[in-house]
């Protein structure tokens, strides 16, 4: 569904003149969009370019210096020998997961900023990762559980339980699921679970211990089998969303004119709501809660589209691959020994992008 | 930007009864009193007191009533003026201190911001703090006192940081928000990093400074915090009238006489070294800013921000949370922050359901 202006209602009882004049407007109006698609659609290509070229040195760069022949070799034949497993086996998967939980967040960023029409939407704001972090704890507190493998589908059912939650208490009466309301139900869902969590914390110092590294965010020591078994859930929610975007665009209109205009608003919002959860809840089992990424990458993407979801959410989901990838390669090797974890640097290198960006342009807003 | 008060959450639709203005010396003063409003001041007030005296009689040693007021006139036994004067008084006006001007900076932030969300830490401000007494903690070994200090210079650092770079011909909100958002992520990576590499115990302490508690707080204290307060509240209040002409939309304002841009920078600078004063005290203690100004509002039915309403469901809020936190799994005290959390939430999770479930709003 298309939402140009009607750009000759105006002119419908002119005389000859103002026709022609309009015709005229409308041919201009028309070769601009055509050019301004074709801009976006060149400037997608090149961030997918950069995304490639950041995925080839994710998998090249690392504490152990390999020759980047021996990196080509191993991607084409994999020989057994100490570097080609350290590419095959750790940074490989390592680099798939870091393309998959980016390009999650900024996607899942998106469309909670289209849902809840407000640019300050995140999974913080939605209850997400509180969901999750409560979830973890209560998997360590109550089950004794330590390695993140076994506490990724606590992770995943946290984030998903209290999206429901909130999205359930947003909903009720006749109104529906109003954007504020989501914001207000999750912001409340998520402050009562952080302070259980806290008071968790407090009794049970072991827990916090545990807690502290997962809430960082971080790509190191997820293994093979547990990818696998997320990547299936954030390629879903990938594929969701990449197709809200038209319904998100007549949405953005405002309730009453977009269901003039037969839009299917609580469908939509539902669509909206279960990729929220399969990216968020996906993206937060697989590398703990990284804030920043899918609150800031959609301004950004905004900022370089306008306000067009079928753009917006293309450019959000590479972009924030670009990031989540880049800042996890450079936390590899920034410090002199040990690294920096993903969600440290993506804070890092990516908010001072951000504020230049916020000072240099008016934000294409909601 | 559409992250507004919505239409739809506004209570004007349906104002229990209609308004009666007051007026003193001529026409010179007058003010419009609601019924509700004043009913549901008065409660709040009424519930306050209650709570304060019921933390001076309760705790691992019990005082009676009877005895709680003799020993608040220095009279009575001697363990109990110790307790009550020397331990639980200033602890309880700390409370109330934190909690009212929390309450209302909170309101301060959501008016200013037209957002419901916008508490102090958009601008960067708890983030700031945070950090702060975090780097103090971990880094330098600093006690209380030298917390409290990184914490207010971390905040106010933080929060003129965010309003350097949000300038540009003025300061227009969203970019302030936006501002506040990046500098914040970056705060919390440094907490984040500071955390992991620190060893436990201290990363503990840290974290319970950053959950916010008001375990220990003496006189000293308390003196700190009233002068911050009865110096910048009322401020505050008197800037409410404008604020909630603001809130009709800048241009409105302007047009209706309202100096914003000067309006702007008062509220922000007061209603920020408000927030600093509590924070020195008990840390950034959760969600009283954010539930506050919301519960008001909604209980009292009225039609924008209320600065006073806000101030007074903080200190009550604050007041119970902190009461709870003692008790709930004595002898272990938790953190207050911990209970508004649970509490303040839970009390707007119920209050959204009702609101929402009658399909009033």
């Amino acid at each position: 569904m298309t939402l140009e202006r009607p750009s000759t209602v105006a002119f419908e009882d002119g005389d000859a003149d103002d026709a022609t004049v309009a015709e005229a407007a409308l041919k201009r109006r028309t070769t601009a969009h055509a050019r301004v698609h074709l801009l976006r659609a060149g400037g997608l290509l090149a961030a997918l370019g950069v995304l490639v070229l950041c995925v080839l040195l994710s998998i090249a760069v690392g504490a152990k210096s390999i020759p980047i022949g021996t990196v080509w070799n191993a991607l084409w034949g994999f020989d057994a020998s100490y570097d080609h497993s350290v590419i095959i086996d750790l940074r490989l998967p390592r680099t798939v997961l870091g393309l998959f939980v980016g390009a999650s967040l900024g996607l899942a960023g998106a469309l909670m900023q289209a849902l809840t029409r407000n640019p300050l939407a995140d999974p913080g704001i939605l209850g997400i990762n509180a969901g999750a972090s409560a979830a973890v704890v209560t998997a360590i507190f109550a089950f004794g559980l330590t390695s993140v493998n076994a506490y990724v589908w606590f992770a995943f059912a946290g984030a998903g339980a209290a999206a429901v939650l909130v999205y359930f208490l947003g909903s009720r009466g006749r109104t529906g699921a109003t954007p504020v309301r989501l914001a207000l139900a999750g912001t409340a869902v998520a402050a009562v679970l952080q302070g259980l969590v806290y008071g968790v914390f407090v009794v049970d110092d072991f827990v916090f211990d545990q807690v502290r590294f997962w809430q960082v965010g971080s790509l190191v020591g997820r293994d093979l089998d547990i990818f696998l078994k997320i990547v299936p859930f954030l390629a879903a929610g990938i594929a969701v969303a990449l197709l809200l975007g038209p319904a998100l665009n007549a949405i953005a209109l405002g309730e009453d004119l977009a269901a003039a205009l037969g839009a299917h608003i609580n469908r939509t919002r539902t669509a909206t709501a279960v990729a929220i959860v399969l990216l968020c809840g996906g993206a937060t089992a697989a590398a703990g809660p990284i804030a920043f990424v899918g609150l800031t990458v959609p301004h950004v993407a905004r900022a370089v589209t306008g306000p067009d979801q079928r753009w917006v959410l293309p450019y959000s989901a590479v972009l924030a691959a670009i990031l989540l990838v880049g800042a996890d390669t450079l936390g590899r090797v920034v410090l002199p020994n040990g690294e920096l974890e993903v969600g440290i640097v993506t804070a890092l290198i990516g908010a001072p992008v951000f504020i230049a960006l916020v000072r240099r342009k008016r934000m294409a807003q909601l | 930007m559409t992250a507004t008060l919505p239409e739809s959450e506004r209570q004007e639709a349906r104002p229990s009864r209609p308004a009666r203005t007051v007026r003193l010396g001529g026409d010179r003063m007058s003010f419009r009193v609601r019924p509700r409003m004043a009913a549901v001041y008065g409660s709040l007030l009424l519930a306050t007191v209650a709570v304060f005296t019921t933390s001076l009689m309760v705790g691992d040693y019990r005082i009676s009533l009877p005895d709680v007021l003799l020993a608040l006139g220095g009279r009575g036994e001697r363990l109990d003026v110790f307790f009550v004067q020397g331990v639980r008084l200033p602890r309880a006006w700390t409370a109330v201190l934190v909690g009212a001007g929390l309450g209302a900076a909170g309101a301060v932030f959501q008016s200013l911001s037209r957002n419901p969300l916008g508490s102090p830490d958009i601008i960067g401000f708890t983030g700031g703090a945070a950090t702060g007494a975090v780097l103090t903690i971990l880094v330098l070994g600093g006690g209380m006192l030298a917390t409290s200090f990184g914490a207010v210079i971390g905040g106010v650092a933080t929060a003129v940081l965010v309003y350097l770079l949000a300038l540009k011909k003025g300061v227009q909100g969203y970019r302030l928000i936006l501002v506040g958002i990046g500098i914040n992520a970056m705060l919390m990576a440094a907490r984040d990093y500071l955390l992991t590499r620190a060893d436990l115990t201290e990363a503990m302490a840290a974290q319970v400074w950053m959950i916010g508690s008001l375990n220990g707080r003496d006189w000293g204290q308390v003196i700190a915090v009233a002068v911050g307060v009865a110096v910048l509240l009322p401020v505050v209040l008197a800037l409410g009238p404008r604020l909630r002409l603001m809130e009709m939309g800048e241009d409105t304002a302007h047009a209706l006489g309202v100096p914003t841009q000067a309006t702007q920078v008062i509220a922000l600078i007061t209603a920020s070294a408000l927030t600093g004063v509590a924070i020195a005290v008990a840390g950034p203690v959760g969600f009283i800013a954010l539930a506050a100004p919301q519960l008001a509002r909604r209980l009292a039915r009225a039609d924008g921000t209320t600065l006073f309403g806000a101030a007074l469901m903080g200190a009550f809020l604050l007041v119970i949370a902190d009461l709870a936190a003692q008790r709930i799994l004595a002898p272990t005290q938790l953190p207050v922050g911990v209970l508004t959390a649970i509490i303040g939430g839970g009390y707007l999770i119920w209050l959204l359901h009702r609101e929402w479930r009658t399909g009033r709003a």
